[in-house]
């Protein structure tokens, strides 16, 4: 009776067909968690392979290679008065003495003819610095490190051209080349020998356009924040207030760069490349991020609260001042981070305000002219000099390093602060 | 530099009110009467009385000073003697201005420095007037907030009604950056399409703004057709960044919600939203670095003689990945809100996982998906840094993705960057561009937040 018992529900989910068919089933249950995860792994990839590739390439921008260098101070025709040195014109002095030549002749002497351009302006500087430091030199035959130009760097770290790359292996033979921390790039500002470049006035700029940017946008937009969530009646103003907030929140940053083209630069006369004007512009776009975060974080302190406060006779604005912002601010504090962390990666805007000059000294001030970070890495990442791209990278890591600060910062408040009721 | 001063007058003036307000109540403390608000009240009201007139005042004052100076400049007899031509006038004038404020030693043009003594004796005049009246007005202020203080005046009332209005003050802000906006925009666009027909900038297909630097040289007149940027603003940023962030970016979400144990999820989440948060001109610098010649030697070695260094398609993947994070959690949020007994009901009927997931949670949550793809659509041609550094500036029509294409963004900082004039097209053109950007991405977002706000209504 075997065919009728294949009409049995035991039977008709035990047979071939129905296995077949669940086995299906789960085979495509299984590709498709496969594909899920392979999506994850796919995004997770690719940022590890973004970050290493700019670790990789810029780490190199952090070092330099100094060579060595023996300079007969007393035979060469050097006209420093020793004196001049120590006083307070010693800068002057080194620089007026026509160092250039002497490191040339020096190298060719030592090194052959080819060997002429293989130091750069950087080891003019350091050479001057030690001069500074201990002017006896001046009166024996020294022997120095000095760091060699750009182009013999990059040989040396195996992107170099075959003329550079054939100097590098001599000076290799005879162990005159050494691989030393480039301390200068993180004190130096812009300049057009890559050897020479720094990224502290780009940072000066970043961060003083950043203080403006917070000092703005924090109070308007933890004031805004209050207003829309505690005191605003909805009527057609309000709802007017809270569309073009959100709005303002999703529009294009070029957008912000063109506003403040023409409301700051054209219409109110403000200086131009300045950090008071990127910090006027940048403010504008990160005040909607932090009134949403603002708002957010208030609406979750509980009602009971605010009515314990009015209950003991505290008057409205008593009680969001007193009671309902402090409870609310780790949450603020959270979302201001995140919204400066934005605003200090963000370029587009700053372009178009004119912070893509070539400034070769810090700002001292916010209204000098002045660079951002992001601007820098992308006015670098322009250059043709090869040196350019490992500096490029180097500056990508300053920035990233200072993003997962801020993001980590962030995460820290929101987890160290805020409650859940 | 004197309205800083003044600046510096006002919030002292204002400081020794607030100080003597708040001892003189205390002096009234040591008295019989009871006093109706606290000390610190009485004394914050004489501070703000002292301090929030005069800020106003020069608030208001400061652009309007750099406007009478300009006018009082060229109405004197040097001023008169200026070129009438604007260009030429305002580079005199905003020389001169500069020297003036000390912002720099000389100008390139020689009449400059003699303005210069003239700009200055009217800065000083006129900051003089505003300064003064802005000092008066806070003295006025204190000596208001200092009289009315007794026992019963109900400070506390009257410091509320100030800090009302700067509630309401700080939230007309961003009405007035919207206006700002949409004003200036607009403004320079009736500019720009006073020169240059707005059937042009609409329908026409040629786009090459090279405008000469003399009316007589050959070709001055450049072409203005906008629907090449559009279409390689589309191209990249609706297509092919879409195509990469869309299967990725759900399925992560899915992933993340449905199938990852909790502490894997935990980890992978701040993860993904890292590549939210890495700069856009690192993504710029990576896509023309390492991504655009890889992406060239794959044309080449398929046979694509034309492959572009600056090739659309890898401006397209790497906007894509940025993208990844915004699609995944507006997705992961959307999936999210699928009431879970729609799902324990498919699981009891027997569906397998991946069953449920395709045929009752993304239905379900299929408009939360639209409108963050939107969103994220909105944001992708919105986006600048990445197709400034990796794709091109050649105005091609062409489907071919490692042809290289330009974008609306990208012309926008061309246009802008650079020498330039204010009122040659070529500069109006950008903020044409900027109009229209800013009118596409004010669509979709709307049309996105009704989306996503009728769908969390739905399951409510």
């Amino acid at each position: 009776m075997s065919n009728r018992l294949g009409t049995l529900p035991g039977e008709r989910w035990s047979g071939d067909t129905m296995k077949k068919r669940v086995a299906k089933r789960y085979a495509a249950e299984r590709r498709f968690k496969l594909l899920g995860f392979s999506a994850v792994a796919l995004s997770v990839l690719f940022l590890a392979f973004l970050l290493f590739t700019m670790a990789a390439k810029g780490i190199g921008g952090f070092s330099r290679h100094d060579a060595k260098l023996v300079i007969d101070f007393p035979r060469s025709d050097l006209m420093v008065d020793p004196a001049a040195l120590a006083g307070p014109q010693g800068q002057e002095a080194v620089a007026a003495a026509g160092l250039e030549n002497v490191i040339g002749t020096a190298a060719m002497t030592t090194y052959g003819p080819d060997a002429a351009e293989m130091f750069g302006q950087a080891a003019v500087t350091s050479l001057g610095q030690q001069l500074i430091k201990d002017p006896e030199l001046l009166s024996r035959r020294a022997e120095l490190w000095l760091p060699v130009s750009s182009d013999l760097d990059v040989a040396a770290k195996g992107q170099g051209e075959a003329a550079s790359e054939k100097l590098v292996s001599t000076l290799r033979e005879r162990g005159a080349l050494k691989r030393t921390y480039n301390g200068d790039f993180l004190s130096m500002s812009d300049a057009t020998d890559p050897g020479m470049v720094g990224v502290w006035g780009a940072l000066k700029g970043s961060f003083l356009t950043i203080l403006v940017t917070m000092l703005l946008a924090f109070p308007i937009g933890v004031l805004t924040a209050v207003y829309l969530e505690e005191f605003a009646r909805r009527n057609r103003w309000n709802d007017l207030v809270e569309v073009s907030i959100n709005n303002l929140a999703a529009v294009p940053s070029i957008i912000f760069g063109l506003l403040g083209l023409a409301v700051f630069l054209n219409v109110m006369h403000l200086p131009r490349s300045a950090p008071l004007v990127g910090g006027l512009t940048l403010a504008l776009m990160t005040m909607p991020v932090i009134v949403i975060a603002g708002r957010n974080a208030i609406k979750a302190v509980p009602p009971s609260i605010r009515d314990a406060a009015l209950g003991v006779g505290a008057s409205k604005m008593q009680v969001v001042f007193h009671h309902v912002l402090p409870l609310a601010l780790p949450g603020i504090l959270t979302g201001t981070i995140i919204g400066m962390a934005r605003a200090l990666g963000e370029t587009a805007p700053l372009l178009m305000i004119g912070m893509r000059a070539f400034i070769a000294s810090p700002p001292s001030g916010i209204v000098e002219p002045a660079t951002v970070l992001p601007v820098q890495i992308f006015l670098w990442s322009d250059e043709v000099d090869r040196g350019f791209v490992e500096k490029t990278s180097a500056a990508i890591i300053v920035l990233l390093i200072f993003m997962l600060m801020m993001n980590g910062l962030a995460i820290y408040l929101r987890n160290r602060f805020e409650r859940r009721w | 530099m004197t309205l800083t001063l003044a600046l510096v007058a006002v919030l002292l003036i204002a400081a020794a009110a607030g100080y003597l307000g708040r001892s003189r109540a205390r002096g009234l403390r040591q008295g019989s009467d009871r006093l109706n608000s606290l000390p610190n009240y009485h004394g914050l009201y004489c501070f703000l009385w002292a301090a929030l007139p005069a800020l106003l005042f020069l608030a208001i004052w400061s652009p309007l000073q750099g406007q009478l100076i300009e006018q009082a400049v060229l109405a004197s007899p040097a001023g008169q003697q200026l070129p009438d031509f604007d260009m030429a006038r305002d580079a005199i004038t905003s020389e001169a201005y500069e020297i003036a404020t000390g912002q720099r030693d000389a100008g390139f043009n020689p009449e400059s420095s003699a303005l210069a003594p003239v700009y200055d004796q009217y800065i000083s005049r006129y900051a003089g007037i505003g300064g003064g009246f802005a000092i008066l007005l806070a003295l006025a202020g204190a000596a208001w907030g200092l009289t009315r203080i007794k026992a019963s005046f109900r400070a506390r009332t009257g410091v509320e009604r100030w800090l009302m209005g700067l509630l309401v003050a700080a939230s007309l802000i961003a009405i007035l950056t919207t206006l700002g906006i949409v004003l200036s925009l607009l403004f320079e666009s009736l500019r720009f399409f006073s020169m240059v027909p707005a059937s042009e900038f609409l329908f026409g297909t040629q786009w090459s703004p090279q405008m000469a630097i003399r009316a007589d040289q050959a070709g001055s007149s450049g072409a203005f057709g906008s629907i090449p940027l559009f279409w390689g603003t589309i191209f990249i940023g609706a297509i092919i960044a879409m195509i990469v962030a869309i299967p990725l970016g759900l399925m992560s979400a899915i992933y993340l919600t449905q199938y990852a144990d909790p502490r894997v999820r935990s980890v992978l989440k701040p993860v993904l939203e890292i590549l939210a948060g890495v700069p856009t001109v690192v993504y710029g610098y990576f896509a023309a670095l390492t991504v655009a010649p890889a992406v060239r030697d794959l044309g080449l070695s398929l046979g694509i003689g034309s492959a572009s260094s600056e090739s659309a398609l890898a401006a397209g993947l790497v906007m894509g990945i940025m993208i990844i994070p915004f699609v995944s959690s507006m997705a992961d949020d959307s999936i999210a809100a699928v009431p879970q007994a729609m799902l324990d009901g498919s699981l009891a009927m027997g569906a397998t996982r991946s069953e449920t997931i395709r045929k009752v949670v993304l239905p379900a949550a299929l408009p939360g998906v639209v409108g963050g793809v939107l969103l994220a659509v909105s944001r992708a041609i919105g986006e600048t840094m990445i197709v400034v550094m990796a794709a091109g500036l050649a105005a091609n029509l062409t489907a071919n993705p490692f042809d290289s294409v330009t974008t609306v963004t990208t012309q926008i900082v061309q246009l802008l960057t650079g020498d330039q004039e204010f009122d040659s097209p070529k500069t109006l053109a950008a903020f044409a561009l900027g109009l229209a950007l800013f009118i596409i991405t004010l669509i979709l977002n709307l049309i996105a937040l009704t989306v996503v706000r009728r769908y969390r209504e739905a399951y409510e």
